[in-house]
């Protein structure tokens, strides 16, 4: 009983705390093998690598805003990518004021965008992005506001359900437009690239990439123990009401809109945060960040993982962007069904059993990828992934009954160990 | 148990006057007037579509009427509140389905509508306090569900929800209770516990309760209203309005 195995036991903690536990250690090795383990060497993490986590790490707190807003109160937000873009826009105008002097026309003040449109000063709202603190203060501030302002008329109207998640989508569509017109002052089509500068480092240095990773990873953490502490105080058990039987929740007398504008707006700022992050490790930001695809893409990452679990959207951001890396990779044209069919998947067994199974299907692809390279022939692929899917969901079934194994065994054990121990009573959360 | 402030100022907690509420042409209320004294227990009776839901829908926030006075302990105007605020003054209510958050257990829904402040920070840094946690143990005795007390809400039986239900009304130490059809769905037994749990709440709130069963109403022992096309058709007792000829002829379908 004393001798557990480890599995066991890395099976015993919460999902939360494991996920957790292994991005700090990334944040530290994935550094370590970037700089101190040779080239040459098998380990060898290359920057480009850092940088790509590190892109996936902001799509994973992306994803954990969402599922603050969708899993615990139930705002399907089909627009979450205009607060990421928006962040990602007040971090590009921020690079874009400090390229100075150095762009193709080497105007001191004014980004080339504006020099070729044969502008002469610099639009008002441009002011101050030259100053970081500033800059950082409109990635959080930008996306507040606008989820504020959109938050405080939609949900005082009682805007809820199908009718709040087609305004969303629009508001993210409407942006789009916006942000595609030159005169709009952001660039137009383009928008922002060849940043040179940030806070003094060069953008592109190794350095600053692996700075950027941890500050990814920290930002990520971070953002779920918020998460985490916002869902299990007990306004996190008004979010669920409202949630789960919002007129309840008004008669035991919950001011329900002050509730859902509290969260739209944390998770707004988390998504703007996690733009502003994304931003220099993309290397550009231009308004295909406010396509309303990208936003119901983070949707499914979110439906992936596991709604409502704060874990699950972060394991969904990074899974399903290294999948799709891969098969955009690999084979691009299969990308599409397989998102399709993850998600249809992701439905039939919304449970624990997903993540495994995705878990399972990323090993597998790493495994299969050679194999998928070689076989040129659309046909083969076609029959070669159906068999590694069906393989993959038997397994990740499979693998399900063996987790529930594994913790009623445990549970058995807890219970004879206890025995000898004080009543054991499950306190409440309070 | 906080004891309702039954004091002599207050002559009715609850006085409808002249409420009128028409949905497209259809007068779902029409000139209903209804007095309820402080801490008295009336049950309202009257067929399918004879206005009680509104009625509560108007009392609560949730409708605006018409016209018409809606007073609470005599000089607040509730048509100018909305739910979260009436719920907060001291008016509770309980849905004809019975409405218990399904995800959360027992004891988190009695948490979620124990009396105290609903604004978003002091929800957010909340801790119960000793007296709070003895409360809800309190109440769960009350309603029976001790046993349930890690349960999730969605795992109860239909009649235990109801008492949740009820649970979460009295923990939130209204001054009137609405209860919408408490016997909806239970059995003889249930029903009859149920009918001897309003009247133990009514010694201490003021509690109107909704009802289709006549043997439940009969076992509250209470003032009696009758609803009819939206206005009052008769008040008394069960006894007096159930040889009420109009009433007869109405409801009770002779």
């Amino acid at each position: 009983m004393q001798h557990r195995s480890i599995l066991l036991k890395v099976l015993q903690t919460s999902h939360g705390t494991t996920l957790i536990s292994i991005l700090a250690a990334a944040i530290v090795l994935v550094p370590i093998l970037n700089l101190f383990v040779p080239e040459s060497s098998f380990l060898h993490v290359p920057t480009f690598t850092v940088t790509v986590l590190g892109k996936y790490l902001c799509y994973a707190l992306l994803a954990l805003a969402l599922d603050l807003v969708w899993g615990y109160c139930g705002i399907l937000s089909l627009g979450h990518g205009a607060f990421f873009a928006l962040g990602g826009y007040a971090m590009g105008m921020y690079l874009m004021r400090q390229i100075g002097d150095r762009g193709v026309y080497g105007n001191p003040l004014l980004p080339d965008f504006m020099v070729f449109l044969n502008w002469n000063e610099l639009p008002w709202y441009w002011y101050g992005f030259d100053n970081g603190f500033f800059a950082m203060l409109m990635v959080l501030l930008v996306p507040g506001l606008l989820a504020f302002v959109f938050g405080w008329l939609a949900f005082r109207s009682r805007v809820t359900g199908v009718y709040l998640s087609i305004m969303t989508q629009a508001l993210t569509y409407v942006l789009m437009q916006a942000f595609l017109l030159n005169d709009f002052g952001f660039g137009g089509n383009n928008g922002f690239t060849d940043f040179k500068d940030i806070f003094g480092a060069d953008v592109q240095s190794d350095a600053t990439r692996i700075a950027l990773f941890v500050a990814s990873g920290l930002f990520l953490i971070g953002a779920y123990f918020l998460c985490k502490f916002v869902t299990e105080s007990k306004m996190g058990r008004v979010l669920v009401s409202i949630r789960d039987a919002e007129s309840r929740a008004r008669f035991l007398g919950y001011r329900v809109e002050h509730y859902k504008l509290f969260v739209f707006v944390l998770s707004a700022m988390l998504a703007g945060i996690a733009g502003a992050l994304f931003v220099p490790q993309a290397g550009i930001i231009n308004p295909t960040q406010f396509e309303p695809v990208f936003s119901i893409e983070v949707v499914i990452w979110v439906a992936l993982g596991g709604r409502g679990t704060l874990y699950g959207a972060i394991i969904g951001g990074l899974v399903v962007n290294y999948t799709k890396s891969f098969y955009t990779g690999a084979m691009p044209e299969m990308w599409l069904f397989v998102l399709g069919g993850i998600f249809i998947i992701s439905t039939i067994y919304a449970n624990k059993g997903v993540i495994v199974g995705v878990i399972l299907s990323v090993i597998a692809m790493t495994i299969f990828q050679p194999l998928a390279q070689a076989i040129s022939e659309d046909f083969y692929q076609f029959i070669l992934l159906a068999v590694v899917y069906a393989v993959l969901f038997s397994s990740a079934i499979y693998f399900d009954r063996l987790y529930d194994l594994a913790k009623s065994r445990i549970a058995a054990t807890n219970w004879f160990t206890n025995l000898n121990q004080a009543p054991h009573t499950e306190e409440a959360k309070s | 148990m906080t004891v309702t402030n039954a004091s002599p100022e207050i002559k009715s907690i609850l006085y409808l006057n002249g409420v009128t509420k028409s949905f497209d042409g259809f007068k779902a209320i029409n000139n209903l007037s209804l007095d309820i004294a402080p801490g008295e227990l009336r049950a309202i009776i009257g067929p399918n579509g004879a206005g009680k839901s509104t009625m509560m829908d108007i009392i609560t926030g949730k409708t605006k009427p018409d016209k018409g006075e809606v007073r609470f302990k005599d000089n607040i105007d509730l048509t100018r509140h909305d739910e979260a605020d009436i719920a907060n003054m001291g008016i509770g209510r309980k849905f004809q389905k019975p409405t218990v958050i399904e995800s959360l257990s027992v004891w988190e829904n009695l948490d979620l509508a124990l009396a105290g402040n609903r604004n978003v920070w002091q929800t957010l840094f909340f801790k119960l306090k000793k007296a709070q946690h003895e409360r809800i143990d309190e109440i769960m005795t009350l309603i029976g569900l001790s046993e349930k007390r890690d349960a999730l809400a969605k795992n109860l039986s239909h009649g235990q929800k109801q008492w949740l239900e009820i649970g979460m009304l009295i923990i939130q130490e209204p001054e009137v209770l609405l209860v919408d059809e408490p016997a909806g769905g239970m059995t003889d037994y249930e029903t009859m516990e149920t009918a001897r749990l309003l009247k133990e709440i009514s010694e201490h709130h003021s509690v109107i309760v909704v009802e289709h069963d006549m043997d439940f109403v009969r076992a509250l022992d209470c003032r009696v209203t009758v609803l009819h096309e939206g206005s009052v058709l008769a008040e008394g007792s069960l006894d007096k309005v159930s040889s009420n000829q109009q009433v007869i002829e109405v409801y009770l379908g002779r």
